[in-house]
């Protein structure tokens, strides 16, 4: 497996997705601009969070135009697993890749906690390693307020997207929802930082789970192609 | 009562980095024709009262004392009459 982080101008979780891949699941990782057009080479892409272009306009609304845009929507024809962790999830749904958008936190400012998640749906490829119904995982956010319209929601509750929801909101997300899939099941997006939670010297290890599911995802995947 | 729209925007002499950057993307999204952005706040604020004259002395010391920093942001306003 081979795993690609995306570096954009302002992202600043980048050096923390390459910790957790490298030095937590030894995942052979690279750190790329956002200037690079093909990912052919990886097997998952991940986009950290940060302030990409200053979160100037709207969060994520000028990253979706980078060049390797393009190449990630390639990466996702394919297939591909692609994941976007806070401001990776709010360049994922500006770039329609995953559905609605991230509003301003509904109590006014920065939020940096730990916050209950529930896992929902422990078949997709980002949870299925996940052996605790609630886990905590750190929040760094303020334009987390996830939203979808009613009819959206309702298509992603019938085809089990939502994967994570808190148990106690902090942003004011629709229904609680706080990680979802495309209808696909290979893209993933969540404000939550579960990079952030892999290394038991820092006392949280509820992160592995999610590395865990989709590196046992790709090698199901990579045994099936064998056989 | 009235409504005040209310348009801030950085002073010309200050760096706008956001409107820098939008351009920056439009630019780079082949938008050739795209030779400046300024990208500011906009404000609809409703106002009780029945003298034009008294609204626009509030809008005017609101915007100076909250909406604005007068060291590097100007602002400019239209009002119109409406009804509740």
């Amino acid at each position: 497996m081979k795993a690609a982080v995306i570096t954009f101008p302002g992202s600043n979780c980048d050096l923390d997705m390459y910790h957790a891949l490298v030095d937590e699941f030894e995942i052979e990782t690279e750190i790329l601009p956002a200037t690079v057009t093909d990912l052919s080479a990886y097997d998952a892409i991940f986009i950290p969070g940060g302030f990409s272009y200053g979160d100037y306009l709207r969060t994520g609304a000028i990253a979706r135009f980078a060049p390797v845009m393009a190449a990630i929507k390639a990466a996702d024809q394919q297939g591909k697993i692609i994941v976007g962790i806070c401001n990776g999830f709010q360049i994922l749904t500006e770039a329609g890749l995953l559905p609605g958008a991230l509003q301003t936190n509904t109590q006014p400012g920065f939020i940096c906690d730990v916050t209950g998640l529930k896992v929902v749906n422990t078949t997709s490829k980002f949870t299925n390693a996940f052996t605790k119904s609630i886990n905590q995982f750190p929040i760094a956010h303020g334009e987390g307020n996830y939203y979808v319209d009613a009819a959206t929601l309702a298509t992603m509750q019938a085809n089990q997207q939502i994967l994570f929801t808190y148990t106690d909101n902090p942003n004011g997300s629709i229904a609680d929802i706080a990680g979802v899939t495309n209808t696909n099941g290979n893209v993933f997006g969540m404000m939550p930082h579960p990079e952030r939670a892999v290394d038991a010297l820092l006392g949280n290890v509820d992160g592995r789970a999610f590395f865990s599911s989709i590196i046992a995802s790709l090698v199901n995947q990579q045994e099936a192609i064998k056989a | 009562m009235f409504l005040a729209k209310i348009y801030v925007t950085y002073k010309p002499s200050i760096l706008d980095p956001k409107g820098e950057t939008v351009k920056d993307a439009l630019q780079r999204m082949d938008f050739n024709g795209v030779q400046d952005v300024v990208m500011g706040k906009y404000f609809e604020i409703k106002l009780a009262g029945t003298d034009l004259a008294s609204v626009e002395q509030e809008v005017q010391a609101f915007s100076e004392k909250l909406l604005i920093n007068v060291n590097m942001e100007v602002f400019r306003y239209e009002i119109e009459a409406i009804t509740e």
